[in-house]
């Protein structure tokens, strides 16, 4: 970019929430197929300012203010689907998809397998452990990235938000695309431009010598903020974001457990039942020998999360908890 | 609370109000974590109803629950402790503002999920009605609840098995930024629920007395085992859905219309002036002390405890099955 002036352009990046803004716009342009149902759209752009602006570039036609229907509005998407279109469907929190479940997991994820027919459908929610209480910070990655038929991108930056928001809106299939609460309003350079980023391809965060953890979502702050302290210790430690959960980067998994033998898998969803098992268990069974001791999960409590600002923050993996993970690798 | 004549209306309905208005400034002072959703100017629905019932009824409410728990007979300082998320708040500080709740006395629950305190509620109602229990259960759900498919699967059983149940809504005609006429098929609430097969109104839910009527006849038909009334009560919600929030979703011109003419509480004081059921020096003793239980209910909760951390998992089931 050029300018005129002398004085420098401050470019300022866009939000995590404008990423998405950004991309889900791009893609609209190209594609007519596209658009946006869900509560509070029109005006307000959303409850994260996700989509602000674009019904008025677009037109009511394409971005739609629904009534708070989480199963017709689910309903809506998947029938539309099938018929050509590619709808977003904004539900808001992802624990509203609740009152969607049938929709989502008896319809959506089975169509393709049962009548041959393509379900483009991106489901968007917001998710996360955040202020609130127990009914906004359910923790559903796993039960979605386990049901087949259904795939999930789980941002943790502006950046991959757009890059995966554009990719999701280009195959003719059922996305959960879950955006976390903290992350909202957090700042980043677009580094891939116009580029959609691939589901399934992890993404390296930080380099290291010695250990890698493995996250995705708002605990890879707390994975950045635990390899910053134990750097001081002469740790280095690589941060690797899966991005997607499925399909999930293997191979990255794979690549990290040959180059250290240890390796920590975090996530703030209760431990008990939570993906970080599943990317364990499989990695363990694939590449046991390259393993200097057992994978370190680090997880949140089995409880639901209270509206206690104290008590929400001890109920997820904390830094002292993922430097404590780390250490434990290290004695290995 | 109890409703001993028509000035403990007044009164709860100006405890309510300055509650709200209280709660609201420290919300934005960063004392309440997570927001509030403030219910000024739908006094009379709460207490409409509330003094209609008796106290072993049964209510459950919605995410905007401070007015149904204060009217149901909740103290200002149980309430605004949970706000801070006290542990000497009604839900031991882990509700805050959306999870206020008390079963032993009646209150089933303020809830995150729009709708899901009219399920609750009619569960309750079979609950009366298995037992035979001379009592009934109220369900609270805003506007934008009457379009989600869980409120009129409750209201059809609560009809077909003719339970002591009254859905109540709380219509202060928008949810979040979205007007009920734009979202809401014919826009004509009791239309939609007589087609259930119920008793359903449309009411003035600014007028504490016609709800308070309109509640008690539900009442006594439910308890003579005719089963649920619909009460739609009309009503406004002065500030933004959230703390803080204003939006260009609605007029300033309307807001003001509503606030300086169709005030619920500035309605039933002019009432009760008129009639000399109040003189004005009741009305200022009146408000002083509510000012005093406001501000006693602030100094509560900033002085008592946060829950302790060593409560984190406590209670999420019973222990029984073993699970450590
Ligand atoms: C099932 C579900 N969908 C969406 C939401 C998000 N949400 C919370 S309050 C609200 C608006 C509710 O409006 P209304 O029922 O009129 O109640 P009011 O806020 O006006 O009291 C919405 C959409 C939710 N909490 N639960
Ligand atoms: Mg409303």
């Amino acid at each position: 970019m050029s300018t005129t002036t002398d004085t420098p352009t401050r470019v300022s990046h866009p939000s995590y929430s404008e990423a998405f803004q950004q991309g889900v716009r791009e893609e609209m342009t190209t594609n007519p197929d596209i658009f946006i149902l869900g509560t509070d759209l029109v005006e307000r752009g959303g409850h994260f300012a996700q989509v602000k602006g674009i019904a008025q570039e677009f037109g009511e036609s394409r971005v739609k203010d629904s009534p708070i229907s989480e199963a017709a509005m689910v309903a809506a998407g998947l029938g539309a689907a099938m018929y050509g279109l590619h709808p977003i469907i904004d539900l808001n929190f992802i624990d509203f998809s609740f009152g969607a479940m049938d929709e989502i997991i008896n319809q959506a994820a089975k169509i393709r397998f049962m009548f041959g027919q393509p379900v483009p459908l991106v489901i968007r929610a917001t998710s996360g452990v955040a202020l609130g209480g127990a009914h906004h910070t359910n923790a559903l990655e796993a039960f979605f990235a386990s049901t087949p038929g259904l795939s999930l991108a789980i941002p943790s930056c502006a950046n991959d938000v757009k890059g995966l928001i554009k990719t999701a809106l280009r195959v003719p299939d059922p996305v959960i695309f879950l955006m976390h609460k903290k992350l909202s309003g957090v700042r980043s350079e677009i580094t891939t431009g116009h580029q959609p980023i691939p589901f399934g391809k992890a993404n390296s965060v930080r380099p290291g010598k010695d250990a890698a953890i493995i996250t995705w979502s708002y605990t890879l702050f707390t994975a950045l903020k635990a390899a910053d302290e134990l750097a001081k210790e002469g740790i280095e430690v690589e941060v690797i974001d899966l991005r997607t959960l499925w399909p999930l980067d293997e191979d990255a998994v794979d690549a990290a457990i040959k180059k250290y033998g240890r390796v920590v898998i975090a996530d703030e969803a209760p431990k008990f039942g939570s993906l970080t098992a599943e990317i364990a268990a499989s990695a363990t069974e694939r590449c046991n020998s390259d393993l200097k001791g057992p994978i370190v999960r680090v997880g949140g409590v089995r409880a639901p999360i209270s509206a206690n600002p104290r008590h929400s923050d001890a109920a997820i993996p904390t830094v002292a908890g993922m430097i404590e993970a780390v250490h434990k690798v290290m004695k290995y | 609370m109890a409703y001993t004549d028509l000035q403990s209306l007044l009164r709860e309905m100006l405890v309510i109000r300055e509650f709200e208005e209280t709660a609201d400034k420290l919300t934005l002072r960063g004392k309440v974590p997570g927001g509030m959703h403030n219910s000024s100017g739908q006094e009379a629905v709460a207490v409409g109803v509330m003094s209609a019932l008796a106290a072993d009824d049964v209510i459950a409410t919605t995410h905007r629950s401070h007015h149904h728990t204060l009217a149901k007979g909740f103290t200002p300082n149980e309430i605004m402790a949970e706000l801070f998320t006290k542990a000497t708040g009604v839900s031991k500080g882990r509700g805050a503002s959306m999870h206020l709740g008390d079963f032993k006395r009646g209150h089933f629950g303020g809830n995150g999920i729009v709708g899901a305190g009219v399920g609750i509620a009619m569960g309750a109602a079979m609950g009366i009605h298995q037992r035979g229990d001379k009592n009934v259960s109220v369900g609270f759900v805003g506007d934008g609840g009457l379009n989600t498919g869980r409120t009129w699967e409750s209201l059809n059983m609560a009809v077909i098995y003719k339970l002591p149940f009254i859905l109540v809504v709380d219509n202060n005609q928008y949810a979040v930024e979205t007007f009920v006429g734009r979202v809401t098929g014919g826009n004509d609430p009791a239309k939609r629920a007589s087609g259930f097969g119920l008793p359903s109104f449309n009411i003035d839910g600014n007028d504490v007395l016609e709800v308070q009527k309109y509640t008690a006849e539900a009442r006594e038909r439910a308890v003579a085992g005719e089963g649920p009334t619909f009460i739609n009560a009309l009503t406004y919600r002065y500030n933004g859905h959230n703390v803080g929030e204003r939006g260009q979703y609605r007029t300033q011109e309307e807001i003001a219309d509503w606030r300086e003419h169709k005030d619920p509480i500035d309605r039933f004081t002019a009432y009760l002036l008129s009639t000399g059921d109040m003189s004005q020096a009741d009305l200022d003793s009146m408000k002083a002390s509510v000012h005093a239980e406001i501000e006693a209910a602030v100094a509560f909760a900033e002085s008592s405890p946060e829950p302790d951390l060593s409560t984190l998992t406590d209670g999420v089931d019973s222990g029984l099955l073993g699970a450590k």
